[in-house]
């Protein structure tokens, strides 16, 4: 045991008592904080919600209700666990598994914190050992967090197939079709990033990323910040994209034969989900740890965290207020915006920086470059609004009144 | 071992350590929780009627084809990947390249739009 922890990254050379520690620190505290946030995102999203839709919302236990996810979890604990006589019995076990395993695992990858500054790439010195706030720093990173999203598609699909039910096998089709198209396009707008960061790690990502300009939100033009924003949101089933649990229509969609504490896997998986891929958003186009400016007091060690923190907590909001604002999409829109806008957009979009950038580095002329994209980008523009107009008028003559 | 999986390995043990979270919280309940099963509760739910018909129910074909249209865009997404982080190493060359590419590949997506796959409805 001792020997395989010690293979980890901070731990080349000698194997010292400090390193080992940090290593098991890091493992325990992130596994820690990524329970406790997610109980905090559940009270979170239950409170702003409340909150606009002028209501008081959890109270009762605990200070300000903050405790009311851990009473919900531990009702789980004493509820009847079925496993209804149609399902798959081995398959129906193993997808709690499948959807909770992999939220967790994005965690190892996102830089928590760091000291970004002077080129100091994000270590810091804990105990007087040079460590990042990072699990683990694959050269792959991201990579790492698209096969972990894939593996996740799993965990629905077989949720709802395994069930031998109706409506939970129409949620998980709808969620691995969903899930697929919107990947496509959440890849393309990364790749974007990609193209300024030139590198995979996600701790390269955000070193790339030192100050507000360079910030990849700004620094790759908004346009694949949305898109990504567009696409999490698809990714992670949640509102106005949820329609893989669509109360209306498919009861609980995917988990509506799990009980117990097998459905509360999912939720928390659920949940885990939306805080990680804030996390991600943050990391890719926000800047991660780097902050706007130097906050006075706080040492440089733990600065990075608290301007990750404030971040993740922004996006945790937008994604709160997604859902206490729009409508449910229609799921013939939900495709339409992913392969018909989304898609293109982001291929083009890719291509226009490309060009830029490569423009930039062999000194073309920058302005030659930009009008020639501009025209090429409206050209296109103008033709997917024609197709969209000619299949929204082929639609209507074929009696369609939507 | 190379430091290239040394970092994966600590991926790996949290990834055990996840997995170990979930079967404890799924044995604590095993301990704690009751089970007195009978024939209506391990019915399938359809809304409180006795279930019709076979659970796996047919679902539409469209579904299967929006998975293989996937298939080709996430080929794309491999090789643009490395593509994109070694911008420079190709220059000019590489950028029409990746043009013609991606223009091939979006021409599929017209095909498939003017043969009527991406309408649901």
């Amino acid at each position: 045991m001792v020997r395989l922890l010690a293979l980890d990254p901070v731990a080349i050379g000698d194997l010292l008592w400090t390193p080992l520690l940090i290593i098991i620190l890091k493992v325990v505290a992130i596994f820690a904080i990524g329970l406790l946030v997610t109980m905090f995102m559940v009270w979170f999203e239950r409170k702003a919600i409340a909150g606009m839709q002028n209501r008081i919302g959890p109270n009762k236990a605990g200070p300000w209700g903050l405790l009311q996810t851990l009473a919900d979890g531990i009702k789980l604990f004493f509820k009847e666990d079925l496993l209804p006589d149609r399902a798959d019995r081995f398959v129906f076990k193993l997808a709690p598994y499948l959807a909770f395993v992999p939220a967790f695992l994005v965690w190892s990858v996102i830089p928590l914190g760091g000291d970004f500054s002077d080129g100091k790439n994000g270590i810091v010195t804990w105990f007087g050992e040079q460590t990042r706030v990072q699990l683990a720093d694959p050269p792959v990173g991201i990579l790492l967090v698209l096969a972990l999203s894939s593996i996740a598609v799993y965990g629905i699909m077989l949720a709802g197939w395994s069930s031998g039910s109706k409506y939970p096998l129409l949620g998980s089709v709808r969620a691995s079709a969903q899930m697929v198209s919107y990947e496509a396009a959440l890849g393309l707008s990364i790749a974007t990033v990609l193209l300024l960061a030139g590198t995979l790690s996600t701790s390269g990502i955000v070193a790339n990323q030192d100050g507000f300009t360079n910030w990849h939100v700004v620094s790759t033009g908004v346009v694949p910040f949305i898109i990504f924003l567009l696409a999490a949101t698809a990714e992670l089933n949640r509102p106005p994209f949820d329609l893989v649990e669509a109360e209306q229509e498919l009861v609980g969609g995917f988990n509506t034969e799990y009980s117990s504490i097998r459905f509360g896997l999912f939720f928390l998986a659920e949940f885990m989900n939306t805080v990680t891929m804030s996390g991600i958003i943050v990391t890719l186009f926000w800047g991660g740890p780097q902050g706007l400016f130097d906050i006075p007091i706080i040492p440089g060690a733990i600065e990075g965290t608290i301007w990750f923190i404030a971040k993740v907590l922004l996006f945790l909001y937008v994604y709160v207020w997604f859902r206490a604002t729009l409508p449910r999409f229609r799921y013939d829109q939900l495709m339409d915006l992913g392969w018909k806008i989304l898609i293109p957009m982001s291929l083009g979009w890719f291509m226009l920086m490309a060009a830029l950038r490569l423009g930039r580095d062999q000194d073309w002329n920058q302005a030659v470059v930009a009008i020639v994209s501009a025209a090429v980008l409206i050209v296109c523009a103008g033709l997917i609004s024609m197709a969209m107009k000619v299949s929204r008028a082929n639609r209507e003559r074929e009696g369609a009144t939507f | 071992m190379s430091d290239f999986l040394r970092s994966y390995l600590t991926v790996f043990w949290f990834g055990l350590a996840a997995l170990l979270l979930a079967s404890l919280l799924l044995g604590i309940a095993v301990l704690v929780r009751p089970s007195r099963p009978n024939r209506e509760k391990l019915l399938t739910y359809e809304s409180g009627v006795d279930p019709v018909g076979d659970g796996w129910s047919q679902s539409q074909i469209r579904y299967y084809v929006f998975a293989l249209l996937f298939v080709i865009f996430d080929v794309e997404a491999v090789f643009i990947f490395p593509w994109a982080t070694q911008l420079e190493r190709y220059g000019t060359f590489g950028l029409v390249e990746m043009g013609v590419f991606v223009g091939v590949l979006l021409l599929g997506l017209v095909y498939a739009w003017r043969k009527g796959v991406l309408r649901w409805v």
